[in-house]
């Protein structure tokens, strides 16, 4: 039986078949019984989240339902604010640290009447594309516990795969929400940069991060996109408000829609075949749907993981350059000087993915160096946007496969480089801006494949659209793991 | 051109001043910008460099840094861009400072300075003005080894004027910071308070032979904080620099700090700990772009500035150079001299009354022009009826003070106090008849040919009269008398 959607939820709460007491209910028995096994929360709020419940059920009794996500428990990936709680960002550096604000996001996301019942698991500062690089150990895969779920919004992908909670928040600077998606079978969106704030967001890549939702439909991340997008005073980088109703947008069709498929996304090396058969596949469908299929090229393509681990590593450097033990998180003891209180406290608080990306970013901004990389590598980036402007003249929506693969054993990827080159068909999304979807397009040896769509910037509604289309024709997003056994954590 | 500072090389001195922009609330969060709360009060998620915060700019400090760049000529840019500079303290909370580099918000421009006995004013350039974050503080407690770190600096509004090195010696170092300290605070974009760290400069100094092209090995010396001690730690700079040089030396790139009380340098950081900042666009932040119209209407709204308006009072009023140097010496008094002018119908009663009367009652009161409880107009009245010869100078000056300090109509006050002059000649007649009662000394020492008694007689009859007597009237009737013979 296909675990419950938003949509599905929100309809039991308007005829009265569930309260969002019981909805929360069920969220955290499932957590308690699945999640040993999985890892995909790092806290729950138990008591919080009932007493959110009861007012959510209070509001809807006086007939004040605040929005369609009115009493849907989510989750949240621990890197965005909640005020008073606790913020980790899966990192021991942020030991004891609690945001006295909430992300806009997440207060949008409230005054929504959204109950949040817990943070999710997520590699260090975002930076990872299993979730193995975390504090809190890694999370796993609910379709395969010996996999992983991706990253780094790995947590959030596991909570919605286990059927924990039917929607969750996460991150991507690179793929971070698609590529998850792609490995746990679920819907995961990157909005248009700018389109979600990313005010109280812990910045990984300023110019890269966005905020976007993992489901099981395109309907309920419209659902939560509608809610969470705007424009936010207090993000610089955020779009002026337009349209972004992307729920009116749905029920459009692909009718002569145009799609591109761009080469180099087909003949990347290392790309399993079963992922491109899953990926034609999906093609056929929306072409017995009336949409138009056009080949397109992005020659630069090449360089976008590059250009990707300049820029990103870059920005990291600076961003965490606050993380530094003197006014919150975690201190070295006994140091003697500030140096070694500084060099200690970032020693001991950051685990080796964040460090390593931390040497290179700072190599990346050197005297002497920054025109080769850092500078270059903003000039790489303009050439794959206007690859992106060329190939959208012809066409209205870009098809590519989200991942070269399905989700990969844990320890699999021990070679950060291999690791990197995973994300080779997401990162561009970032580089240019644009919004991108992943969505469940079949499975490969038991393993969900995803397929993802790209549309030019602001295009967020009709990415939805096209994910929408595909969903009523197909049920590849209804397919679930086998039962979790929850002794089976190794 | 003055002569020259040192007899064998020609100074060369380049300035950067730090000029904290007259905003309420920070260059980049809403927290306020306040001078001696308690450590850390005045904070906000983004001055304490919090997980998650994000800067928005605040226009208004980029409307006043912009009105100090188009006063003093400079080329505000349609696009300028924050970066960041990178850097670890325990005062700099996000581990960057956000500043202006390679795009700054303003190139070009000058100040114009006239240092006494030179050859008459000369147009000193600036490179760039830029804004930028002021840091936190931290404070060492070496008693304990402890340091404290107070954040309510974090985040203030600083623009930074880069000079060309174009001053030749510290008196030209001095008035082009007297200049610009000026020009600031006139259009309104800084209060420029030394003693609060409003306006803080650090110099470049070097030395040439004369007639070199060629720049000499520079030091710079950071933090000088009052006008004496520029002049004074450039004196000391080039004595040391030419000392150096003189018996064969090098001067070496260094950073020197002064010790105001010790009144000399000390190294703060050679040349080999040059840091690497690792400046690059802050993502946070899209790009400043101002419109033309934006900028000539930052333009248009531009006060009358210094210069331009001593020559016009001197043109418009007659009034010498030195009074007008004191009603210019605030945009404040020049604008309030100016109501009183008008208002008055005498302008150059008005320019003595202003410079001396009401700064010295002002002064007195311990309150600066602003705090004025006395409109000027109310003050141009005032003097338009000692003109007139309504009430006696005397009169004026009496009232001058309490309407400075408590406000009120002058014409209401004349009345209800009965001030109006008394040319009487009746009423006068009675006062001098007791005054010539009560001296019969003076009387007689007039009539031995000791004038000055007049004056001593006229005190008299203006005291019984409560200063309200017509003085000229006053000093016919009594010479009349006097010279009758002075009998009642």
């Amino acid at each position: 039986m296909p675990l419950p959607t938003v949509a599905a939820q929100r309809a039991a709460l308007d005829r009265g078949e569930t309260s969002s007491a019981d909805l929360v209910d069920a969220a955290l028995t499932r957590a308690a019984e699945v999640d040993p096994a999985i890892g995909a929360l790092v806290a729950t709020r138990d008591e919080a989240a009932r007493a959110d419940a009861e007012a959510a059920d209070a509001r809807r009794a006086r007939g004040e339902v605040a929005s369609p996500l009115d009493g849907v428990p989510v989750v949240l990936k621990d890197n965005l604010a909640q005020h008073g709680e606790t913020l980790g960002c899966g990192s021991r550096i942020l030991e004891g640290y609690r945001s006295p604000f909430d992300a806009t996001a997440v207060a949008r996301l409230r005054a929504g009447g959204a109950v949040v019942v817990g943070r999710a698991n997520m590699d260090e500062f975002a930076m990872g594309s299993s979730t193995e690089h975390s504090v809190a150990g890694p999370t796993r895969n609910p379709w395969d516990l010996s996999r992983s779920p991706g990253g780094s919004s790995g947590g959030s992908a596991a909570a919605v795969a286990a059927g924990i909670v039917a929607l969750a928040l996460g991150s991507d600077t690179g793929g971070s929400i698609r590529q998850p998606a792609s490995f746990t079978g679920l819907v995961g969106m990157k909005p248009t940069y700018g389109r979600v704030s990313r005010l109280g967001l812990v910045a990984f890549a300023s110019s890269l991060d966005q905020i976007g939702p993992l489901a099981h439909t395109a309907e309920d991340c419209a659902l939560l996109l509608d809610l969470i997008s705007g424009h936010d005073p207090g993000d610089a980088t955020s779009l002026p408000e337009g349209p972004t109703a992307s729920q009116a947008d749905l029920d459009g069709g692909v009718e002569g829609l145009r799609i591109g498929l761009p080469r180099e996304y087909f003949e990347t090396e290392g790309v399993r075949a079963e992922v491109l058969d899953r990926v034609r596949d999906a093609v056929a469908v929306l072409e017995a749907a009336g949409a138009k299929t056009t080949p397109v090229s992005l020659p630069n393509t090449r360089h976008a993981i590059a250009c990707y681990y300049l820029v990103a590593t870059a920005e990291a450097s600076s961003n965490l350059a606050r993380f530094d033990g003197a006014r919150y998180g975690r201190r070295a003891e006994g140091a003697a000087d500030l140096r070694e209180m500084y060099e200690r406290s970032r020693s001991e608080g950051f685990g080796t993915e964040v460090k390593r990306r931390i040497l290179l970013g700072t190599f990346v901004l050197s005297a002497g160096y920054y025109d080769a990389y850092y500078k270059k590598a903003q000039q790489v980036r303009t050439l794959l946007r206007r690859d992106f402007e060329r190939a959208f003249e012809g066409c209205d929506v870009l098809l590519t496969p989200t991942a070269p693969e399905p989700a990969f054993r844990i320890g699999e990827k021990a070679d950060p480089l291999s690791m990197y080159l995973s994300d080779v068909y997401t990162v561009s999304a970032n580089l240019a801006g644009l919004p991108g979807l992943s969505m469940p397009c079949g499975l490969a040896d038991g393993l969900p494949v995803g397929v993802q769509i790209l549309g030019p910037p602001l295009a967020d509604a009709r990415v939805l659209r096209t994910a929408h289309a595909y969903q009523r024709l197909t049920d590849h997003h209804e397919a679930t793991p086998a039962p979790i056994d929850s002794g089976a954590r190794t | 051109m003055n002569a020259p500072t040192h007899p064998d090389y020609e100074v060369v001195i380049g300035l950067e001043v730090h000029c904290q922009l007259r905003t309420r609330t920070k260059l980049f969060t809403g927290a306020p910008v306040r001078f001696g709360e308690p450590p850390n009060q005045d904070t906000s998620p983004v001055c304490l460099g919090l997980p998650g915060a994000l800067p928005v700019l605040n226009g208004y400090a980029v409307e006043l840094a912009a009105r100090a760049a188009l006063a003093t000529g400079g080329e505000v840019q349609p696009d300028s861009v924050f970066a960041r500079k990178n850097y670890f303290y325990p005062d700099l909370p996000k581990g960057y400072q956000i500043s202006q580099f390679e795009h700054p918000l303003s190139l070009g421009g000058y100040v114009e300075i006239d240092v006494a006995g030179g050859d008459g004013p000369r147009r000193i350039g600036l490179t760039r003005i830029h804004m930028e974050e002021d840091a936190g503080k931290s404070i060492h407690d070496g008693a304990v080894e402890e340091t404290h770190v107070d954040l309510n600096r974090s985040g203030v509004p600083l623009m930074e004027i880069v000079s060309e090195p174009e001053m030749r010696s510290p008196e030209e170092a001095g008035a082009y910071l007297r200049a610009l300290h000026e020009i600031v605070r006139w259009v309104g974009a800084s209060d420029a308070d030394m003693e609060k760290g409003q306006f803080r400069c650090d110099a470049n100094v070097s030395l040439r032979p004369h007639g070199a092209t060629a720049l000499g090995t520079r030091t710079e010396l950071k933090n000088l904080n009052s006008f004496r001690y520029i002049e004074e730690a450039i004196h000391a700079e080039v004595k040391r620099q030419a000392a150096l040089l003189d018996s064969g030396g090098e001067v070496v790139q260094e950073t020197w700090g002064w010790d105001a009380d010790a009144g000399r340098a000390f190294v703060m950081r050679g040349k080999e700990n040059a840091d690497d900042y690792r400046y690059f666009p802050d993502p946070d932040l899209i790009p400043l772009t101002l419109s033309e119209e934006a900028i000539e209407a930052i333009r248009t709204a531009l006060p009358e500035l210094p210069g331009a308006r001593r020559a016009r009072f001197e043109q418009a009023y007659g009034l010498p150079a030195d009074q007008v140097q004191v009603l210019t010496a605030s945009r404040e008094l020049a604008d309030f001299f100016e109501a009183v002018a008008e208002a008055s119908g005498a302008a150059r009663a008005a320019a003595n009354w202003v410079a001396r009367d009401v700064q010295a009652a002002l002064r007195e009161a311990d309150r600066d022009v602003a705090q004025s409880a006395a409109t000027p107009q109310s003050i141009g009245v005032l003097i338009g009826m000692v003109e007139s010869g309504r009430i006696t100078a005397k009169s004026g000056r009496d009232l001058l003070p309490e309407l400075l300090t408590e406000g009120g109509d002058p014409e209401a006050l004349v009345a209800e106090r009965g001030l109006e002059t008394v040319s009487d000649a009746g009423e006068l007649e009675r006062w001098i008849d007791d005054a010539l009662a009560a001296h019969p000394k003076a009387v007689a020492s007039y009539a031995d040919g000791d004038k000055k008694s007049l004056n001593f007689l006229m005190g008299q009859v203006m005291r019984a009269s409560q200063g309200k007597a017509d003085p000229g009237r006053v000093r016919t009737l009594l010479a009349e008398r006097l010279d009758a013979g002075g009998a009642a």
